[in-house]
């Protein structure tokens, strides 16, 4: 039978956001595929060398909708590097609750939407229901539920009350209940087990190489977990584990994702429990700099870095992002190549892809089908013509 | 590895007999938690026109402008004229604003204030453009 080429996206329905895959099929079998990005840049880090630290903190937060705080945190753990701010531990320790209550509510998002790609929508309505409650504290602490701003540079602007933090432990204690019970659906139903087993494999040898990270390296049996390895904020003085899996396949995933939830659960109780008093916040001067620093975050789909360089004015000079999914992204051809083309979808989302965090540009000229990548000089030079082409002066 | 078939059919049935996680959103008036960041208010007895909220709002959406009525200016007992505060207007483009309350917690009179009205849709565009006075 000969090989077909069949586009997955970058308009799917099953995708959720515009990204392409190109599979070549054997009957039904996948026996090679591509990701091409692009379809979603926006161009945030340029964006972000016009705006000053403190507006690059809403910009930055906008990178991801569920990961908002990591992008953050770590942004601005670069900006308080360079200018030397000590920040104080209560603020530390609301970042890092923050922090873990967006991992919970990152997590029960992921299997929400992995059961959906099952065609298990029964699992999908119940843990976005219970998914509420997260956005309920998140929305307490804060004042959002998405985009919580409760980080500035030198502390956060927002305290927790005794009363918010005895609501955010009753929460917890029924979504702890509630999650084991999902531990369970996960572990021993017979039809998420069916549609995950087996399914994407990704051995450690493989992970390794193609550097993958979070719960999908987590998954393939590498321990690698950034809040262990480098802590920062307050958690080298929690008490947690961190879970690895051996089955190297979908369903690894997703036990390391309902169990690191538990997880998150016991920090949160470790935290409000001994919360630190003091102020929350100190006052960093608007120039920062020069000097650069990158900074390594956990965010819930893996490591986040961010690199800052600043100049000494109130504007940062370079800002980059490497977002999990781009360093997971390497690790999906392998992982679709030899399975059935209806696993694809779970596939792909089983690396919990978000494709606006991670996306790049690539220059495609569609008459010649030739990509091409620029430096910094022909890009500029590109600017440049093409501003004056559309009549804006250069004096 | 165990397996248990039907496993969510418990739950399922044990929702039959329980209310709706949904709310009736447009008929029951949604909550909101003290702090909620929505539309921002502003006052301009308290506003000195420092600025500092359209310095570091992330989406250029807050305008501080001088007001066009200005307090009369009044004479002291000694026929010298007394400094009167200048009035400054505020506007508001509520199609830009992220409501991120950075310009409330930057404001150093407390002019800014954070509301809980949230219900700002609108199909005129113009409507979404307020001029505090």
């Amino acid at each position: 039978m000969s090989k077909i080429q069949i586009p997955l996206g970058p308009q799917h329905p099953a995708l959720k956001e515009p990204e392409n895959f190109m599979l070549v099929l054997d009957g039904e079998q996948i026996v090679d595929a591509t990701v091409n990005l692009g379809y979603n840049h926006r161009g945030v880090e340029k964006a972000a060398e016009n705006r000053n630290y403190i507006q690059d903190i809403y910009l930055i937060e906008r990178i991801c909708g569920i990961c908002s705080h990591s992008h953050v945190s770590c942004y601005i753990n670069a900006v308080e590097e360079i200018a030397k701010a000590e920040v104080p531990q209560r603020a530390k320790a609301i970042r890092t609750l923050v922090a873990e209550l967006e991992r919970v509510h990152s997590h029960l998002l992921w299997l929400g939407v992995a059961a959906f790609e099952l065609g298990y929508d029964t699992l999908f309505m119940y843990t976005w229901r219970d998914r509420e409650q997260v956005l309920d504290c998140l929305e307490m602490i804060s004042g959002n539920r998405v985009h919580y701003g409760i980080n500035t540079i030198g502390g956060v602007r927002r305290d927790i009350t005794k009363e918010q933090a005895e609501e955010i432990l009753k929460k917890i204690k029924f979504l702890h209940e509630r999650t084991s019970y999902y531990v369970g659906v996960v572990t021993e139903e017979p039809t998420f087990l069916a549609r995950t087993q087996n399914v994407g494999k990704l051995p450690k040898d493989v992970a390794l190489e193609l550097n993958a990270v979070g719960p999908t390296a987590r998954a393939s049996g590498v321990d690698i977990d950034v809040r262990r390895d480098e802590p920062y904020f307050i958690y080298d003085q929690l008490d947690f584990k961190v879970i690895t899996h051996n089955t190297e396949d979908v369903f690894g995933r997703a036990v390391v994702r309902v169990l690191e939830t538990i997880e998150s659960y016991k920090m949160i109780e470790q935290i409000l429990k001994n919360l630190p008093e003091g102020p929350i916040s100190v006052k960093v001067p608007w120039k920062i700099g020069p000097g650069e620093a990158v900074f390594r975050y956990e965010a819930p789909r893996g490591e986040d870095i961010h690199y800052v360089k600043a100049n000494g004015t109130e504007y940062p000079e370079r800002v980059k992002v490497r977002a999990p999914t781009l360093a997971n992204f390497q690790s999906i051809p392998y992982c679709l190549k030899n399975g059935y083309l209806a696993d694809a979808i779970i596939t792909i989302a089983a690396i919990d892809p978000c494709m606006s965090c991670t996306d790049r540009a690539v220059v495609y000229d569609y008459k010649t089908g030739k990509k091409e990548v620029f430096d910094w000089e022909g890009l500029r030079k590109y600017s440049i013509e093409f501003y004056k082409k559309k009549g804006v002066s250069f004096k | 590895m165990k397996k248990k078939p039907l496993r969510l059919l418990p739950e399922a049935i044990k929702q039959l007999t329980q209310k709706p996680a949904t709310s009736k959103y447009p008929f029951e008036k949604a909550k909101v938690y003290p702090n909620f960041r929505a539309r921002i208010l502003f006052e301009s007895e308290k506003c000195i026109g420092c600025k500092m909220c359209m310095r570091v709002c992330p989406s250029k959406a807050i305008e501080i402008i001088i007001s066009d009525t200005q307090p009369a200016a009044q004479t002291g007992p000694d026929g010298n004229p007394i400094p009167q505060k200048k009035k400054f207007d505020c506007i508001m483009n509520l199609d830009r604003c992220i409501y991120c309350a950075q310009c409330v917690d930057i404001c150093p009179k407390k002019a800014l204030k954070s509301s809980e009205d949230f219900e700002l849709a609108q199909l005129d565009r113009t409507k979404l453009k307020l001029h505090y006075k």
